[in-house]
């Protein structure tokens, strides 16, 4: 187990490298540190010194290597907007995305297991042909439109809950928190219900498919055989079965969640990494938009072993391939 | 006297969407206490239906749809499905063919083992785990105190063939039905196998049910042989009577193909044709297609089990019918 854990990081490590590589090259190719600088003032010789200066007429490998050896530093350069560095700005704006993330997961995980696992043992019942028909409508209709329709209902129409912002923050050892005031939760409830409407129902979906295909297979009737009672062979025989995909999977809808934010924290107006990133790009903040390529490359990467690893925790097979 | 298991007129149906179609068509047998029985027959005879049916365990769109399955005095088929679970896995053990698949990848050998004591006695863990390493050192597993933490994909097919036995032996059940228990295994361990089965049977007083389309393994084993022939019975008889002197075309077809009753040099020999499908039954004995001696009753006529020279010996056929040929 543990060089299967080492193994996985020194691949996670690599990947890092390639992204800060498309990183760079992004960068290097449409982004312009000396305009980030100095003003229209500055005449052509100045900026062509401080070019050399900052050693931007390097070859470009030689500048990969010394962004990232900034980049391992913590340093990803400064934002030319917020005139700070891009990794402040980012771990600022981090709180309020990576908590929307979490209840969004949480609201996927505690309903898509209950209801995918009703709708594999009861295929034919009422109950689970509305889940299947909900579900499709789910997928189809956009994050936005979701969006833009709950808060229509429920702020507008019904006036239950607010529309935009993250409420009453707790500051927490400098973690701006949402989710120790009631008003911070209020707030949360219909951003991470529109963010999770598109995952939700392809997760509920993926763990009824798997579901099926496992309660037909040997092992489970044998399962029956043995004369175990229903609960055991559903949710120990075939659950665990059915979770190897799901979490194979999940880990890589997880990140895609991350960036699935921007959409959700424009229409709340949600002062997130998400928001940020579009109000970056309106304003062609290359340093900080690569800064925050980096950042989810590194937290989806970072999300991905972890997955791996409890993978290998729930598959025997892969534990002992570590082993060896 | 009372049967052990005593099967009368079992009907096996699917459902599918052009219609039912009849599955297993009026199976009746009997097995005795400690009694070992050959269930034969090609793919598609409907052996392995029986043998689940017995257990009531039809996957779908299979059901009972008539016929008794009498089992110490209860009949299995009208039981609820909480009734049957107690016989499940209990006093009725199954071997599954693949022993590759039978097994929970993700679950350890003992919790596969002790799940099925707890699911039947009332024994704490540490007593559930002690009957299942007794059980290990029967079927001759080496260091099984090892074995249990450890899961299906290290063992090779063999000894989980000898894990699956050691699971049917758990809960001393009266009966095992094993369905192709040496099928999927290498030609090498399917005679250990074979003989640590018919050795246990004996050891532990056990019935045996063993649904098998190998001629040669059921004569070694068994005491008694039935051969099913698209969902029907067709013969039924002492091993030693049926192998020597096989009465029915079928059965007699069965064992002239066998190689060992070959003769060197010439091309083996075999039942010209298929078996019919289920949904295109032909009219009569199911047979006559492919038999040799087939005359204009049995196109119209399904031939009934008759008593031949004892009443251990029954065989279906227009032909032996009649006194005719034989």
């Amino acid at each position: 187990m543990f060089a299967f854990v080492i193994r996985r990081i020194i691949q996670s490590l690599f990947v890092i490298l390639v992204i800060g590589f498309i990183g760079f090259a992004i960068k290097h190719q449409i982004g312009d540190p000396v305009r980030d600088l100095v003003g229209i003032s500055v005449s052509k010789a100045e900026r062509d010194a401080l070019r050399e200066e900052l050693g931007l007429n390097d070859p470009f490998m030689s500048q990969y290597v010394r962004f990232m050896k900034n980049a391992v530093r913590g340093d990803l350069g400064m934002s030319f907007f917020y005139k700070k560095p891009t990794l402040k700005v980012i771990v600022k704006k981090a709180p309020a995305t990576l908590e929307l993330v979490f209840v969004s997961s949480l609201i996927i995980i505690f309903l898509s297991i209950p209801a995918g696992v009703y709708a594999a043992i009861r295929p034919r019942s009422w109950l689970t042909r509305f889940i299947m028909g909900a579900s499709i409508v789910g997928v189809s209709i956009p994050v936005f439109l979701t969006a833009i329709l709950l808060i229509y209902v429920f702020s507008v129409e019904l006036g239950w809950l607010p529309s935009y912002g993250r409420g009453a923050t707790v500051s927490l050892w400098g973690w701006e928190t949402g989710l120790l005031t009631i008003d911070g939760w209020k707030h949360l409830i219909l951003p991470s219900i529109a963010l999770s409407s598109i995952m939700l129902p392809l997760f509920i979906r993926l763990i009824r498919s798997e579901m099926m295909e496992v309660l037909q297979s040997e092992y489970v009737k044998y399962a029956w055989a043995k004369g175990l009672a229903p609960r055991r062979v559903y949710f120990v025989h075939a659950f665990k079965n059915t979770l190897l995909p799901v979490i194979t999977v999940g880990g890589v809808q997880l990140g895609i969640l991350i960036a699935y934010t921007i959409l959700t924290e424009t229409v709340f107006q949600w002062q997130g990494m998400g928001f940020m990133f579009l109000e970056a790009v309106e304003r062609s903040d290359t340093t900080l938009l690569v800064a925050y390529m980096m950042v989810v490359g590194v937290v989806f990467v970072a999300v991905n072993t972890m997955v791996d690893i409890i993978y290998g925790l729930v598959n025997p097979t892969v534990r002992i391939a570590g082993r060896k | 006297m009372d049967h052990l298991l005593e099967i009368q007129n079992l009907e096996v149906k699917f459902r599918l969407r052009s219609g039912e179609v009849t599955a297993i068509n009026d199976v009746s047998f009997f097995l005795d206490q400690g009694e070992r029985v050959g269930l034969v027959g090609e793919s598609g005879a409907g052996k392995s239906v029986t043998g689940f049916a017995i257990i009531k365990l039809i996957s779908k769109p299979g059901f009972i749809s008539g016929g008794k399955v009498l089992f110490e005095g209860r009949d299995i088929a009208g039981l609820s499905i909480e009734e049957v679970r107690n016989i499940r896995g209990n006093r009725i053990s199954m071997i599954f063919q693949d022993p590759m698949m039978t097994l929970n990848p993700v679950l350890s050998i003992g919790t596969q083992m002790t799940e099925t004591i707890l699911a039947h006695k009332n024994v704490s863990k540490a007593e559930a785990q002690a009957i299942a390493l007794d059980k290990l050192k029967k079927v001759h597993i080496p260091s099984p105190e090892k074995r249990l933490d450890q899961y299906p994909h290290e063992f090779s097919g063999g000894m989980r063939q000898r894990i699956v036995i050691a699971i049917a032996l758990l809960t001393d059940p009266a009966v095992i039905i094993a369905d192709e228990p040496t099928t999927a295994l290498d030609v090498t361990i399917q005679a250990e196998i074979m003989d640590l089965l018919s050795e246990l049977c004996e050891s532990e007083k056990m019935a045996l049910i063993l649904i098998t389309h190998d001629l040669g393994v059921v004569s070694q084993v068994t005491d008694r042989i039935i051969v099913m022939y698209a969902g029907r019975i067709v013969e039924q008889g002492l091993t030693r009577d049926v192998v020597s002197n096989p009465r029915h075309p079928y059965t007699k077809g069965l064992i002239a193909a066998l190689p060992e009753s070959q003769q060197r040099g010439k091309a083996l020999s075999q039942i010209p044709g298929t078996m019919p499908s289920l949904t295109d039954m032909p009219q009569g004995c199911s047979f006559h297609p492919r038999c040799e001696l087939v005359m204009p009753i049995c196109k119209e006529k399904v031939p009934e089990l008759i008593e031949l020279d004892n009443k251990n010996a029954l065989v279906a056929c227009h032909a032996l019918a009649k006194g005719g040929a034989s």
